[in-house]
Order: structure tokens, then sequence, then C-alpha cells
């Protein structure tokens, strides 16, 4: 049903008529299909398609590999979906700067493959594959590496950001070291395309680590988990990740550490040194190591890392009640981040979430539903209600989106 | 009643709504007592504000702000004051709001490696309080035994190790925050990582005072390395010492710090605080830590690279003592100036690390060609430069021209992809530079930002953009102050 006035010739003349095509149900969001796909190959086209959605009123969702469309609530409106994935060029990489300059379309592991040749990388590893540069922007995705090298708000220094009406701006610079202006490339990490289209991007860059171990211990407890996971942050083995991997087959806390080769042969020992009081330690191959949860419903709990005990307690507490068997519980435990995947009735799920929610939230933490059905998110939504700044961030949207044109109703209180 | 009176009238009407709030003990307006506010670090601008206020709590920052905002009134914090870019300059007929009795570190959270303290905070107390423990807190400007934590995170300081620790940015994990119509917002999730909503602390860190006050501010601390090997090297050049620093970098190893020095600022530094460096057109302090094995064979690499790359010299700090001597006199630069030369400039420009070398040589023609003396000390890790431009003011014109040089010194650097800034902040000082580095677009979005906070405009007006925007608000409360409306303001 088209019930709006979409200047078909005018977005093909921009695009070429190659790349504007009518949408599918695959391209629907969270339910919602919209009239067409549009992919601009430049940040000019970008832009000339933005001003003509204003102009005519379009509602516009940003796509990049389309891994996290599942992240957010069901959108209010949907016209247009502008897919960046033509625009996935490296712009300019200098390895002495150690900083990168990408189009966002790019794909993450494309990235990383054109740094490894000079032993680089952008430090991020979000576990989902195909997930363009833009998109780990947006929605502020992370993996197990966030503990040592923070997450990509952290490793940002730059961006290129297409308004709702077309304009423009770009923030940060390609030096590491700048303070000029306002950091913008924090303010759209993490902003789930609700500000404005993400361009570009640049991004320090790290040494690729010459050697590493990976260690884990068997726990028979989340009290051994947590005491475990305490040990390795009070050491100075400096981890590059503690993960946790908690199922019905596994227990294990898991350690990466990197370095040169005679380092990591002493870290590694140092490692198992701190965790051999809590259970069987032994080393893990990389085939062995854990992936995200399985699980239609993946719920995200963030807490202080020194509370991983109670999380799992109380996960696993709640989860006995509503009788959902054997949650997998995963996690980057140093970090404070708790992922659980659910599968059993929806009634079960929705108590679920909010029994977390009424736990962790009051003690500082958030729950986000990180993927589920349609009628779960209806239930519960996606996102906690956010804090006493709820009323800021929509001023802030207000000011970037007057018209609620980009991607409405997908994030926090609504905006 | 003449404007004079008026103006007089409603003045004390506001100190009488100050020293309710805060008695009068924690008011300030005699006009000599205030001159001590005049400026800040950076003593090229003074402003004498119109009434300083010294709030001990959160509660009192809040109720001086609300006050700020129904009145209409500009205001401006201050930490510690020793800000190098006019950030924390007073505002005329503004209120400037100094947080430095507000000191106290409220809680010491180890399991959770996070301290929460008050904004006027120094910044090395929060190593202090955690040294025992095996923690510290790593953004470390040259400033940290007098710069205050709100200060540092108004500006997003940097500091010698943010090569490999990151910066204020980094270690800043939440904030409570008075937003400029005196409201209260927690920002950041504290101890919780990723708060669900805009990363408003990333936005907020770094915004030098315009988008509020914060009043508790949440760090990371970090755990102290196992090992610390720090060198000196000395080299003909600085292209030589520049070598090294490619060479380090590009073997994959990242120092905790590395250093670069002059001829002409290790003469100043050897005369300020005789840490007895080389003599030398160059020197290069390199600092490693982390777990022991690891340092132990990159310190190795470093000294074979220095070698490879000419150094003349190579000094191991031996103990703790020499390590700190060496610091000593990198941390003395800035003061030191003031022993070889009247009066400086400095500058906080940045390049691509790769594109050190050449503008090395253009600050050197730029320092022939307007006849003054440039001193180069910078973090040769990150590309930051702070080339000191030395003059004399009592020489005429040299001021003027030092101040030209500087300028020309901060457009090389951008024409070679740099910044005009990369830990002193935009402030007054550096915001006639802005449209060089940020077309009008570029900054009318940012300031989307500070309309989504402060859409009046009266936190620390008239920083950072050349060209304040308005934020299409119906008229606000803001006015102009009575003795300014008066044109008589300059009267007391």
């Amino acid at each position: 049903m088209q019930t709006k006035n979409i200047p078909l010739e005018e977005l093909k003349s921009v695009v070429g008529e190659k790349h504007f095509r009518e949408a599918t149900a695959e391209d629907a969001v969270e339910g919602l299909e919209p009239s067409f796909v549009v992919e601009p190959g430049s940040v000019e086209e970008t832009s000339e398609l933005m001003r003509l959605a204003a102009r005519d009123g379009l509602v516009v969702a940003p796509r990049g590999g389309g891994t996290k469309m599942h992240l957010g609530d069901p959108p209010r409106e949907l016209d247009l979906i502008v897919s960046t994935t033509r625009m996935d060029e490296v712009i300019e990489y200098v390895p002495g700067d150690q900083v990168v300059r990408v189009q966002s379309g790019i794909k993450l592991e494309d990235v990383q493959e054109h740094l490894s040749g000079s032993n680089q990388m952008l430090a991020v590893d979000p576990p989902e594959r195909g997930a363009t540069v833009g998109g780990v922007v947006a929605a502020n995705a992370s993996g197990p590496r966030r503990f040592r090298y923070g997450t990509i708000r952290d490793l940002i220094i730059g961006i290129t950001v297409v308004l709702h009406d077309g304009t423009v701006a770009k923030a940060g610079s390609k030096v590491v070291k700048n303070v000029a202006g306002y950091d913008l490339s924090k303010l759209f990490t993490g902003s789930l395309g609700t500000l404005g289209i993400i361009a570009t991007a640049n991004f320090r860059l790290h040494p690729i680590p010459e050697a590493s171990r990976t260690v884990a211990v068997e726990v028979e407890s989340p009290q051994a988990a947590g005491e475990a996971a305490q040990a390795l942050m009070r050491s100075q083995v400096e981890p590059t990740s503690v993960e946790l991997d908690w199922s019905e087959e596994n227990r294990l806390l898991t350690v990466l550490v990197e370095s040169i080769p005679s380092g990591v042969e002493a870290k590694a020992e140092t490692a198992s040194f701190l965790l051999r009081p809590f259970g069987e330690v032994r080393e893990l191959s990389d085939e062995e190591q854990p992936g995200p949860p399985p699980g239609e419903v993946a719920v995200k709990i963030t807490a202080p890392p020194a509370e991983l005990a109670d999380v799992l307690g109380t996960i696993l507490a709640a989860a006995e009640r509503r009788d959902l068997a054997h949650p997998n519980i995963t996690g980057h435990a140093a970090s404070g981040v708790t992922f659980v995947g659910l599968s059993g009735e929806e009634e079960a799920s929705a108590h679920f979430v909010n029994e977390m929610r009424e736990i962790w939230v009051r003690r500082g933490g958030s729950v986000t539903l990180q993927r589920a059905p349609l009628a779960l998110k209806n239930r519960v939504g996606t996102w906690d209600n956010g804090g006493d700044y709820l009323g800021l961030i929509r001023r802030v949207k207000e000011k970037f989106d007057p018209r609620g044109g980009l991607n409405p109703g997908r994030f926090v209180g609504g905006i | 009643m003449t404007p004079w009176e008026e103006a007089h009238m409603e003045r004390d009407r506001l100190i009488g709504a100050m020293e309710s709030i805060l008695g009068s003990e924690g008011v300030i307006s005699e006009r000599e007592q205030l001159r001590s506010y005049e400026c800040d670090g950076l003593m090229n601008y003074r402003v004498v504000p119109d009434l300083v206020v010294l709030p001990e709590t959160a509660e009192h920052v809040q109720r001086i702000v609300k006050t700020c905002f129904e009145e209409g009134i500009p205001f401006v914090a201050r930490g510690s004051g020793t800000g190098l870019s006019g950030g924390a300059l007073p505002v005329e007929s503004g209120v400037l709001i100094v947080l430095s009795r507000m000191r106290k570190i409220l809680e010491v959270d180890i399991p959770n490696q996070r301290v929460v303290v008050e904004p006027g905070v120094i910044n090395v107390w929060v190593s202090q309080e955690v040294a025992d423990e095996g923690y510290y807190y790593a953004p470390d400007p040259a400033s940290q035994i007098v710069s205050s934590i709100g200060g540092n995170l108004a500006e997003n300081s940097g500091g010698v190790h943010c090569l490999k620790y990151g910066f204020t940015t980094n270690h800043v994990m939440g904030a409570e925050v008075v937003l400029p119509d005196g409201s209260v917002v927690h920002i950041g999730g504290g101890r919780s990582p990723d708060a669900p909503g805009y990363d408003l602390l990333g936005a907020f860190v770094g915004s030098e005072g315009t988008l509020g006050i914060a009043t508790k501010i949440t760090l990371r601390i970090v755990r102290k390395p196992e090992s610390v090997r720090t060198l000196l090297a000395a080299f003909k050049d600085t292209e030589e010492a520049g070598e090294a620093v490619s060479g380090i970098i590009g073997e994959g190893i990242v120092p905790a710090a590395i250093e670069m020095m002059d001829a002409l600022t290790i003469e100043a530094v050897e005369v300020a605080v005789s840490p007895g460096f080389p003599q030398a057109g160059a020197v290069l302090i390199v600092e490693l830590d982390g777990p022991e094995a690891e340092v132990a064979d990159q310190f190795e690499r470093v000294i074979k690279i220095c070698e490879e790359a000419g150094a003349s010299e190579i000094r191991v700090a031996e103990d703790e003592e020499e390590r700190a001597l060496f610091w000593k006199g990198r941390k003395a630069a800035f003061g030191a100036m003031g022993r070889i030369a009247n009066d400086y400039y400095v500058q906080d420009s940045v390049v691509p690390r790769t594109e050190l070398g050449p503008v090395l040589k253009k600050i050197s023609e730029l320092s022939e060609k307007h006849g003054l003396r440039v001193a180069n000390v910078f973090h040769a890790g990150d590309g930051n430069l702070h080339p000191l431009v030395l003059y004399d003011n009592d020489a005429p014109g040299e001021a003027e021209r030092a101040e030209e040089l500087a300028g020309e010194i901060v457009f090389a650097c951008l024409e070679h992809g740099g910044s005009l800034t990369g830990e002193h902040g935009i402030g007054e000082d550096k915001k006639k530079y802005m449209p060089k580095m940020f077309t009008t677009d570029d900054m009318n979005v940012m300031q989307l930002l500070r309309c989504a906070f402060d859409p009046h405009q009266i936190s620390n007006p008239g920083k950072i953009f050349p060209t304040p925007r308005l934020c299409g608000e119906r008229p606000g409360p803001f006015r102009m102050h009575p003795l300014q409306k008066a044109g008589i303001v300059e009267q007391f």
C-alpha cells in the first residue's frame, strides 16, 4: 500500500536505475515492509536522497549489512531503506599513523583484511559476520576484546553524517588526539540510525598481537565464576578478554591473553595459576571457543562487573521459576555484560525480562532485548525506560531529526 | 530610578539570592577579589566576572544554576583555573561558579575499578587514593598536581601516557550533571556499561563547560603495571629522533609514552630544573609498561631501534628516582621557557605522526621568517605538537608577530591533515581558527547538540564556536545584564 507520493524518477536519477528497487518481504523491519530500497554510492548521493525524503516527508531506515535490524522496537513508519553497502571503500590508510578512514558500508571483515597486511587491526570483534562498519558504529556492537580495547566509541575518531534533510556534517578528524569541537562521533555511536546516516568513519588502530593463548576454568557455581573474574581483574596480566559461557554443557570462564611470543607464555601461566582455586583449568583451542548464545530470545543484562555472581544467580533463579529450561548464558564477564538466550513460552520470557528489570535497573544496570519475536517486544519493549536523562535524549532527537524521518519509534523512549 | 541605580539594585538582589544559597562566605562580589578570577591558565584574555560563587555541594550548584537560568544570567564553571585555551574565562555580567570547594572523593570501589569524585578533586589525588590497592588513574596532564577532575572532564585532557591508555573521555564512566536549566541528569552507566540511549556522556566530555556542570564524576581506575621501563635517548636532530619514533611504532610496540624535546627546550629545562639531560639536538623519553616478560623484550627492541636511528646516548632509568628525574625535565618544559624568554605563546596542534618531519621543517622555516625562536616539546607518539613561540612582550610588535607565527603553525598542521588542538581545547583562544578545520554546516550541526542541552546558551557562552547559532526557541529568559544594558558595566 502506497499512501505517500514517492518521487520514483527523482530517486532513480540520484542513484541510477540499478540501485533502486521495490522492497520485498525480506526488507521488512520488525514486520513493517518499506516501499523501496535505494543504494547510494556516495555521500553526495546520500545527501540528495535525504533532501528528497525530507521534501516529500518520507521515513527512512538506514541499513548496512542488515545483521542488527532486529535490534530495537518496530518502526512507527517506514518508506525507504537507504542501504550503505555500495559505499564500501577504504578512503585512506597510512599504517604509520595507525589510522584508517573508511566509507560506512564496508564490511568489518574487509577492513580487517585490508589492515592485516600491515599487522594492524580495528580492535572490535562483534560476533556477527557481514556487519558493516557503519552498522557496528550505529548499533554500538562489541565483542570480547572490549575488556582490553574498549568499545567502538573508544576507537572512533572522526565521522561524516548525513542528517534527515540532507545536511552533510563532519566531526573529529583523522588524528587520534583531537579535542576541537563537540565529539559527535560518540553521539552517533549507538544511535541506531535515529540521528542521521553515518557516511564515513575514522578509527584509531592497534597492532595485531603476535601470539595468543586461551585459558579456561570449569566453575562450579556462580560464586566461583564471580571470584575467578575478580582474580583476573585484579591481576597484572592485562587480559584481552574474560568471557563467561554457562549452559547445560559448559560452565566456563575463559581468559584470552595476547602478547609477544615470550610474553604470552608467562601471561598464560599466570592466568592458569590465578584460576586454579576456582576449578579445573585447561587451555582452549580456537575451535572450542564459545559463540553467541542460541535461542529465539536474547536478553542483554548490564551490571557492575563485581556483581557477576549475583547476575548469574538471579538469572538462574528466575529461569527456574518460569520453567525456562537451561538458559544459555554468555557474556563479557569482566566488563559487566551478560547475554541470556531463552527458549520457552512467551509468557515465561516476558516475566523473566520484567523480573530482571525489576532487579538490575534498580541496581544501576540495564536489561535490553537483543533479539525477540515481535509479540514479546510488543509486550515488554526492547529497552528500559532509560534514566532521568530520557528528556535530554528526546531533545537531542528533536534537534537532529525534528520531523522524525529516521527510524522513528525504534530506540529508547520511543524516539 | 536611574539605570545605574536600577542595575545596582538588580545586582544586589542577585548577591542576596546567592548568599541565601551559600552564605556570605560563599559569594565574592568585591572588585579587588573578583580580579583574581579574571583569567585561567591563558593570561592573554581577561574578563572580570560580575560575581564569583563557591558552592560546596551538588545541591548548591543546582540552586545557583537554577537562579541564573531564571534570571537569564550567563555562568561559567571553573575548576583549578589551569586551562590553556581560556575555557574558564569569565563572561562579562556573568557568574563564575568556582568548584574548588567540592573536593571530596566520595567512593572507592576497587572490585568494579571505579572511583567517584566531586569535580574539584585534584587529578593526582585519585591515583594517590588508590595507590595502596595497586591502582591509578591513567590520564595525567602535565598540570595533574593542580588541575581538577571537573576541568579535565570539560577539556577531555590528555597527558603523556594517553598513547597507550587513552584520554579523559576513555576514563570517565558516568557523571551527575546540572543542566543549564538547573535540572539534574545522570549520564553514562557509571559502574554498569552500555547505558541505553545516546552516548550523552561521550558528547559531554570535552564540551568545555558549554553543556552544563558535572557535580559527581565516576572514573575508571587502572591496575598498576607489573613493570615500567623508561629510557632517554639523545639524537642529532628531531628528524633522527622522529625516525626512532616511526621505528618503534612500526614494530607494533605501543609504548606508554614517547615524548620529544628539541635543543631549545632541553636548554631551557636544564636552566630551570637541571635534570642533567644530554646536550643534543633532540631528546626522546620512551616508557614501556605492562607484564614483565613483555616489557623486558620490547624494551631491548626499543633500545636497538634508537641505536639504529643514530642515538648518540641512551640512558636507562635505573630506579624510580631516575625515572622521576626524566619526567621532571619533561613536565617542567612549559614553565622553563620563562628562563630563556620573557614571554611565550603555546600551541597545541596535532598532525598525523607520519607528517611530523615535514611539519617540524615548516615550523623552523616559519620561525626564521618571523625572526622568533620556537621551542618544540611534544607527544611524539600521537603527533601532538606543543610549539612554544618565544617573544618579548616589551619589544614593540613582537607579541603580534608571535601570534601571527603561532597561527601560521596551526595552519601548517591543518594542511598536513591535523587538528587545531589535541588536549588544551578551543575555548576563547582558538575559536577564530575553527572555520579552518570545520565547515559552517559542521559547526551548525555540532551546535544542535548545544541547543538540546542549553537552548538559551547561558552555560559558558561565546566559547568554542566563532558564530553562536540561535536555537530557534521562543525568546527565553536570557536577557542582558542591566548594567550592560545601561552601558555602564565598566564602571564597577
